[in-house]
């Protein structure tokens, strides 16, 4: 096998100085202690200005969370994290909240601008310049962005406010529309549902909140960017996106962090709710520093994703590329409970060097003529290990129910392991599930095929698995799309292309 | 590591074995202290439970519901189970009650047999999976089955019976060993049938040799009333193959659990299964396939029918380890549910560290096709016999490929009848 040979030797020849996300940025930060008490709560949430019932249900998260264990069960091994050694909070000095962009850290903005991030309005992201002649009419992208536990900065509010969309950090929402945070804050992922779900809902710091009004269809994509830059601080940020009747939203989200021997701790919760006819698009591209080739430092990021689609015909569809991170434990999951709702999830999961990654969705079909799709693509290359891990249910009260799977895996060089771990549970006979997993490697023929052609190894690799990947990017929003590509062939310089 | 700490009934279920033990230890033959280290880990381990992977779809409430008692001297006339034996026409081992009954036996010329004692056997471990830890704990007896190197030994009957001792459901825990050294050949039969309530908890372990070939068909036909647990481990040499077919048809629950280790290179594995369940059973066939050498090569395909309001389960693990490149397993589990109380689970696996290999598994869950069924109606063939026609179809997949003629006609005889109870 002398391509795979010649695809490892790369490997062993290119460091982790790929990750070109990996600087610092030198800002004055305010922390609270280290450490996780009810005090550093009640700090937080002082510092929130948050109203008496949500400090009440953080520190019953909290509560919960302390008689929780860990969770064990996913193929991931790490030395215990030490939960007292963080700091919860961790946010850029500065005088009482910015009113516009011009009020904020030009040390923060420089940072985003090296990220590529467009913090000023009507900034175009790169790969779509000149996509219409009328500037009005140019793809735009409102962008929130989380640095550490807060939110710097919220682009287009005002054109988005003109369709009655609210789009702005969770903390503000919880000043000024506490009637829907209360209302829907924790009705998807329960406070107490799982290990890092408690943790979250008991330190969370910031996050978005979007609120899409009946029939409105968002009038441009939402993002959001979240960046670890501290050191020691775990990021908990909360999402909550809610969809009225007939809405629709596309919402993308990205995360980088500084490159750092030690790993870092990422806890997020995002809830979804769609309304009867309303769709919400939520793509990741996942690119948390990675840690280094011999495994050393890296982020570990427990994410708890889930999408509730109240609504009939409501739709809800998960699309993420995940390359970052030293250990990925992130299971992005619909309820159906609408009768006809559709739940999709396509993912792209990349692992190199030591990286783990434990991912995968659930799809819990309940209304009627739900309907699921399951694409999943797995890479492991260098000593990594990846793994697809799902679940379909099918409740009793769930006829017509339709389900695809669809896993791959492909491996490159011999030290690495993929793995599929998919649970298929029915309990209505009518209910249709199909499931199909394959495991394989770069294909020779195809990879001669290439190099026949003069493409070099590297773009023969990076070739057939940005192929391998199609049906995942080709979900991806156009403007992530073009940076997911470049990241796959990132993620994995050295090992493919 | 947080210890798991099994649901209380299960707690008492596990002391109900103990106290067995404690009082029977004396007697039972074999290596004390083997036993005693299985007692131990039981004790610490007890029965598995919901929480552990491996047992999260399997609970076994009702088996510590039931009180089971020591085997008494089998009084019952084994006639009538005898009489409902399929006419294969071999040699045979028959346990009633866990205990080798020499007189209604024909032993083998071919393939030397031992019996009288747990036939422990080198792969099974008493640490590796609770129920082995409670069959070597209490098992009383055994068959251990050798044939010699190149020695082609024919068909053998494995017979196991349960009776219904007055009401007293018993447990046993028969222990049986299959050695085939180079080049061997045998094709071992195992029956199990019964009446009444009871536990049958046996544990297989096959040793195949290079170049060897043990085909294995099971029919699990136990009482409506009893529980099947059994534990079959298979070590493939070099070119060796293990071929297996288990139909999953009786008891109340039942859990066929087979473990292949595919040990040598150009070893392979067949575990084809089919489980018919109706009314409230439970049925669980689970695998693990170890690819442990190059050039190894698996088969599964399962297939379950399911009515009532049966619950069916079926978990396969496909381990290919570093060395084992070259390794080609493929997986298909179908189910067909025909009621709406049926359930199914399944966990098809895989955990690949080998990067030139080809492995896939397929599943698939629903009920029969309209389609199918409309075209056979429009061509005169009543609903029931359509109905027949399809799920016949559907099962050939894990049937045909049983080339063992009198065994797949017992086999294909049991589906049949098992199809027209459901029927009627």
């Amino acid at each position: 096998m002398p391509a795979v040979e010649e695809t490892l030797d790369t490997v062993n020849a290119v460091t982790g100085s790929t990750y070109k996300w990996g600087f610092s940025t030198d800002i004055e930060m305010e922390m609270a202690p280290k450490g996780l008490n009810e005090d550093i709560i009640r700090l937080i949430s002082a510092r929130k200005n948050e109203p008496e019932w949500l400090l009440a249900w953080r520190l019953s998260a909290y509560a919960a969370w302390l008689k929780m264990e860990e969770p064990e069960w996913a193929m991931l091994r790490h030395p215990p994290i030490d939960y007292q050694d963080l700091h919860y909070y961790a946010a850029p000095k500065q005088k009482a909240g910015p009113k516009s962009l011009d009020e904020v850290d030009p040390a923060l903005l420089a940072m985003y601008e090296k990220l590529g991030i467009p913090l000023k309005e009507r900034a175009i992201l790169a790969g779509v310049q000149g996509a219409g002649e009328d500037e009005q009419e140019r793809p735009q992208v409102a962008v929130d962005a989380v640095f550490d536990s807060v939110s710097v900065a919220t682009t287009f509010r005002a054109t988005l406010a003109k369709s009655g969309v609210i789009f702005c950090p969770i903390s503000e929402a919880v000043q000024e529309h506490p009637e829907l945070v209360r209302q829907y804050l924790g009705t998807v992922v329960p406070a107490q549902d799982n290990y890092f779900a408690a943790l979250n809902s008991a330190v969370f710091t910031d996050g978005s909140f979007v609120y899409i009004p009946k029939g409105v269809r968002c009038p441009m994509e939402l993002s959001t960017y979240f960046r670890i830059n501290a050191r020691n601080t775990g990021q908990f940020e909360r999402t909550l996106i809610i969809a009225e009747e007939g809405s629709q939203v596309s919402y993308l989200e990205g995360c980088t962090a500084p490159q750092r021997d030690e790993n870092q701790l990422h806890a997020a919760v995002v809830e979804l709710v769609a309304m009867d006819d309303a769709r919400i698009k939520y793509s990741t591209v996942q690119n948390w520093y990675p840690g280094d080739t011999e495994g050393r430092g890296g982020i570990y990021n427990f994410v708890t994703k889930r999408g509730d689609c109240r609504g009939a015909r409501s739709k809800i569809s998960w699309t993420q590329v995940e390359t970052g991170s030293a250990i990925t434990w992130k299971y992005p999951s619909c309820i159906l409970r609408g009768d006809g709702s559709v739940g999709e999830f396509y993912s792209v999961a990349v692992t190199n060097n030591h990286q783990q990654a434990d991912t995968g969705t659930k799809m819990i079909h309940i209304g009627k003529n739900t309907t699921s799709t399951i694409v999943s693509k797995g890479i492991s290359a260098g000593h990594s290990n990846n793994t697809y891990r799902g679940l379909v249910r099918v409740r009793p009260s769930a006829a017509g129910a339709r389900n695809f799977t669809q896993c791959d895996s492909l491996l490159i060089g011999n030290n690495c392991g993929a793995h599929t771990v998919p649970y298929i549970e029915s309990r209505n006979p009518t209910a249709k599930l199909e499931h199909e997993a394959t495991t394989s490697k770069i294909d020779e023929d195809q990879l001669f095929y290439c190099r026949q052609r003069g493409l070099s190894q590297e773009d023969a690799v990076g070739l057939i698995v940005n192929g391998f990947c199609k049906d995942v990017l080709k979900e991806l929003p156009m403007e992530f799309a073009v940076e997911a590509q470049k990241l796959l062939a990132v993620s994995l310089e050295g090992s493919v292309g | 590591m947080n210890a798991i700490r099994p649901p209380s009934a299960l707690r008492e279920g596990a002391l109900a074995f103990l106290a067995r033990y404690d009082g029977l230890k004396a007697r039972l033959p074999g290596d004390p202290a083997l036993r005693a280290a299985a007692a131990e880990l039981f004790r610490a381990g007890g029965l598995p439970g919901p929480r552990e992977e491996a047992w999260r779809y399997t609970f076994l409430r009702p088996l510590v519901e039931q009180e089971f008692h020591e085997p008494l001297v089998p009084l019952a006339d084994c006639g009538p189970l005898l009489a409902r034996l399929p006419a294969i026409d071999a040699p045979r081992l028959v346990f009633v009650d866990g205990r080798y009954r020499g007189d209604l036996s024909v032993p083998p010329v071919q393939a030397m047999v031992t019996t009288g004692a747990p036939a422990l056997g080198p792969l099974a471990r008493p640490e590796s999976e609770k129920m082995v830890a409670l069959n070597t704990m209490l098992a009383e007896d055994g068959a251990e089955i050798a044939v010699p190197a190149g020695v082609d030994a024919g068909t053998l009957l494995l017979v196991s019976l349960g009776t219904d001792a007055h009401g007293r459901a018993v447990a046993f825990h028969p222990r049986h060993a299959v050695h085939l050294a180079a080049g061997a050949r045998l094709t071992l039969i195992e029956i199990c049938m019964g009446e009444g309530a009871y536990l049958h908890n046996p544990v297989l372990s096959a040793t195949i040799e290079a170049g060897a070939t043990l085909t294995h068909l099971r029919l699990q036909d136990e009482a409506k009333g009893a529980f099947h647990l059994s534990t079959v481990y298979a070590d493939v040499a070099e070119g060796g193959t293990y071929d297996s077919f288990a139909l999953n048809l009786g008891a109340r629950l039942a859990r066929m659990e087979v473990h292949a280790r595919l040990a040598g290179p150009g070893a392979a594995a067949h575990l084809n299964a089919a489980q018919l369940l109706s009314g409230n059973q439970h049925g669980d066939f689970t695998t693990v396939v170890a690819h442990d050498a190059p050039n190894t090569q698996s088969r599964q395909t399962v297939k379950n029918v399911l009515t009532g309001n049966a619950r069916g389960v079926f978990q396969g693990k496909i381990e290919v380890a570093r060395a084992a490149q070259k390794t080609d397993g493929y997986q298909m589990n179908q189910a067909l549910l025909l009621s709406p109380g049926a359930e199914i689970n399944c966990k098809p696996q895989l955990e690949i560290y080998a990067d030139d290999v080809k492995c896939s598994h397929g599943a698939t869950v629903g009920e029969l096709d309209a389609a199918q069924l409309f075209y056979l109606r429009s061509r005169g063939v009543p609903e029931a016999e359509a109905r027949a026609i399809l799920v016949r179809a559907f099962l050939s997949e894990a049937l045909d490929p049983i080339t063992h003629e009198a065994g797949r006609a017992a086999l294909e005889q049991a589906v049949a009848a098992w199809w027209e109870t459901q029927a009627a």
